[in-house]
């Protein structure tokens, strides 16, 4: 019985200090990845930065106004003047109340041919 | 010995001991003694084994630890891998955008040039290649540099990836790079004068941290630098496209008046939010021009702030705040008759009109038409005291308290000894001199229902400042209707913008000379207005140095040809960038302040 105990005892010893090293090595490896994804992030950030300042430079006023002048010809861009604004009902969409009478009178139809 | 067991009474010993007349007893507790040293022995032995492996424990653990400390103490310290954090690298300065969160000035990173002389290959071709790359280096300077003693040399602060590429492209060992970050500001000029600027401050070879030395840059320079908030930027009232807007129709209107320099400020009456600042002439805060060191006339300067720091004597437009008190004070109503027989004779000094009206003008005729006479008599009834503490109530006597470090350097100039003569200059805007914020701020105070307004440049969360009570309600509205009648058939009627109700006051001031007096030809012109008058939603002040221009055959100096017209080109501009939809004829006529103004007439 001792005897058994003891092995077993040894045998667990064995098993744990193989799980130890194990999770250690895992560890390590786990760290490693995640010190390649920080620096990996952090290129990331640096690059959005470079970005983010790239596109203020390029939409900076004097730049747009000079394109704007540039391409006058073709686009015709002028300052926004006080007349420019218009109300919602100025606006042509599909006369919404033709689309809901045709949706209505199939819907009756419908209604109809199940009554009888 | 424990090999055979001895029985405790052998037969053999007992015969023997009884044939000799022995007790054999003694046998029996001999063999009993001999096994107890026996069993005692084995014990013994037993436990020395034990405490051996014991101490050997203790040995491996003791020794686990003094190694562990040994190596702590002999290596390297370390950061812990796990714990740090990956923005470390980024951006340590926060971003200033504006109030749509577009940018206004960031961090790039670039690099430093510098040169370790001593591992220099060839320092003459290092030198040419140099030269070739930067033009502004010189070539003999360069080769004394660097066949010199010296160990370093910084060669360049900050340099663009072409250049970069180039220098490396020279394959020299003893040329190297340290990373850098610099202060952009992607806008250029636009809104200078309140960021301000940036330099480096502590320099390493492979990091230098970035001060603000001016404007908001200065002012905020914990706060953009505080690590925790680097992520959050900080967020301006201005708006870019307005300030973009408002500085190119400033520029246009400042070439077209031949003006010195010009100065606009547009801000929300109710929250005190500047929208837009500028002062022109302007420069760009990535170059940021060195001050002045000849001369003593900081204003010469492109980084002066007329704004916010030049404290000018603004003229008329001052007569609003005389007006607010009378009509505050119970002394006057908008009929009030008012004598205005010109010229006004006091202390030895004549108080004239630009035009005379004759001898009596009610007191909304005495805004429109701008009569000082008629002005100066009612500020005379108010009297100094009154006078001085209303004006203080407005914030017109200190700086003011906008977020930028220049700020305090605007201090008003008030009268040495404010008695019966000064309160009567003072009335019309002389002899007291304050910055064209100053007169944003008191303006917003007059339009808003008549609460008193601390302009800053921070975003705010919309909610209406609720400074102190300066005039009533009704005050307000009076004031309203007078400012609308100014530039509707007043002497600011170029500053009209159909459909959006502007109303305000012009101001025409000389320039004192500094050798004393004033002189004949230069002013100093004024637009303080706000819109639309109905329901004041913006302050705008517009301030021209030295206008002049050619209209219907004679030299204009006066503020309701100069001034006013830029004004109403900038509010031409921005009103729809503001989001203000002109309102028609009719709908303007079904407002309060045209009731106001036709119950007036």
């Amino acid at each position: 019985m001792r005897a058994l105990m003891s092995l077993f005892t040894a045998i667990a010893v064995i098993g744990l200090g193989f799980w130890a090293y194990q999770q250690n090595i895992l560890t390590q490896q786990a760290e490693r990845e995640v010190a390649r994804l920080e620096a990996e992030i952090a290129a990331h950030h640096e690059r959005l930065a470079i970005l983010r300042s790239e596109w203020a430079f390029l939409n900076r006023p004097d730049r747009l106004r000079a394109l704007v002048d540039m391409n006058f010809d073709r686009l015709g861009l002028l300052p926004m003047q006080p007349d420019q604004f218009a109300t919602i009902h100025e606006v042509s969409f599909p006369d919404p109340l033709a689309a809901l009478t045709e949706a209505s009178l199939v819907s009756d139809e419908a209604v109809q041919e199940d009554q009888p | 010995m424990s090999g055979q067991r001895i029985p405790l009474r052998p037969l053999s010993r007992v015969i023997e001991a009884r044939q000799k007349g022995e007790n054999p007893d003694y046998i029996e507790r001999e063999n009993l003694r001999q096994r107890h040293e026996a069993e005692r022995d084995k014990l013994r032995l037993r436990a020395e084994g034990r405490i051996l492996v014991v101490a050997l424990c203790f040995l491996l653990g003791f020794g686990a630890v003094g190694v562990r400390m040994g190596a702590l103490a002999a290596s390297e310290p370390q950061e812990p891998g796990v714990t740090s954090v990956a923005s470390a690298i980024q951006t340590a300065r926060a971003d200033i955008v504006d109030r749509q969160g577009r940018i206004l000035a960031t961090n790039l990173l670039t690099n430093a040039l510098y040169a370790h002389p001593h591992e220099m290959v060839d320092p003459l071709a290092a030198a040419e290649g140099l030269v070739e790359i930067f033009p502004e280096m010189d070539y003999d300077r360069l080769v004394a540099q660097l066949t010199s003693e010296r160990r370093f040399l910084w060669l360049r602060r900050s340099i663009s990836p072409e250049q970069e590429q180039a220098v490396h492209d020279l394959g020299e060992p003893g040329l190297l790079f340290g990373p850098r970050e610099i202060r952009l500001y992607p806008n250029g000029a636009i809104a200078a004068h309140v960021l301000g600027g940036a330099g480096f401050g502590q320099e390493a070879v492979n990091a230098a941290e970035i001060v603000g030395v001016a404007g908001l840059e200065a002012q905020f320079d914990a706060e953009l630098r505080d690590p925790a908030r680097a992520h959050t930027p900080l967020r301006l009232s201005m708006d870019l496209a307005i300030q973009s807007a408002t500085e190119e129709v400033l520029a246009s209107g400042m070439g077209l008046m031949n003006a010195r320099g010009a100065s606009t400020v547009l801000m929300d009456a109710h929250t005190g939010e500047v929208i837009s600042l500028a002062s022109l002439p302007d420069f760009d805060p990535n170059a940021r021009p060195r001050p002045l060191t000849s001369g003593n006339d900081p204003s010469q300067s492109p980084l002066f702030n007329r704004a916010v720091q030049g404290v000018y004597e603004l003229g008329s437009v001052f007569k609003i705040f005389t007006m607010a008190q009378a009509l505050e004070l119970d002394m006057v109503t908008p009929e009030t008759s008012i004598d205005t027989t010109s010229p006004l004779r006091i202390a030895g000094f004549n108080i004239r009109d630009f035009h005379n009206y004759g001898p009596r003008q009610t007191a909304t005729e005495v805004i429109v038409h701008s009569s000082n006479i008629g002005t100066a008599r009612i500020a005379d009834e108010i009297g100094p005291d009154r006078q001085r503490l209303f004006l203080e109530d407005l914030g017109l006597l200190e700086p003011t308290p906008l977020e930028i470090v220049e700020a305090p350097t605007g201090r008003p100039m008030i009268p040495a000894r404010w008695e019966r003569l000064s309160t009567m200059t003072v009335s019309y805007g002389h002899g007291l001199s304050t910055s064209p914020l100053h007169l944003a701020a008191g303006f917003a105070a007059m339009v808003n229902g008549g609460t008193r307004v601390a302009p800053t440049l921070i975003a705010q969360r919309d909610a209406p400042q609720t400074g102190a009570r300066i005039i009533s309600e009704d005050t307000s509205a009076q004031i309203r209707a007078m400012m609308r009648a100014v530039v509707d058939g007043g002497t600011a009627s170029l500053a009209e913008v159909e459909g959006y109700e502007m109303g305000g006051k012009t101001g025409t001031a000389d320039k004192p000379n500094p050798s004393g007096g004033y002189y004949e030809d230069r002013v100093i012109a004024t637009f303080a207005g706000a819109f639309p008058m109905s329901d004041p939603q913006y302050v705008i002040i517009v301030t021209l140095d030295e206008p002049e221009i050619v209209a219907l055959g004679e030299t204009r100096r006066t503020a309701g040809w100069t001034a006013a017209p830029v004004a109403a080109e900038i509010l031409r501009r921005v009103g729809p960038l503001l989001n203000l939809q002109p309102r028609g004829a009719a709908e303007i006529a079904q407002s309060g302040v045209s009731q106001l103004s036709s119950h007036i007439e």
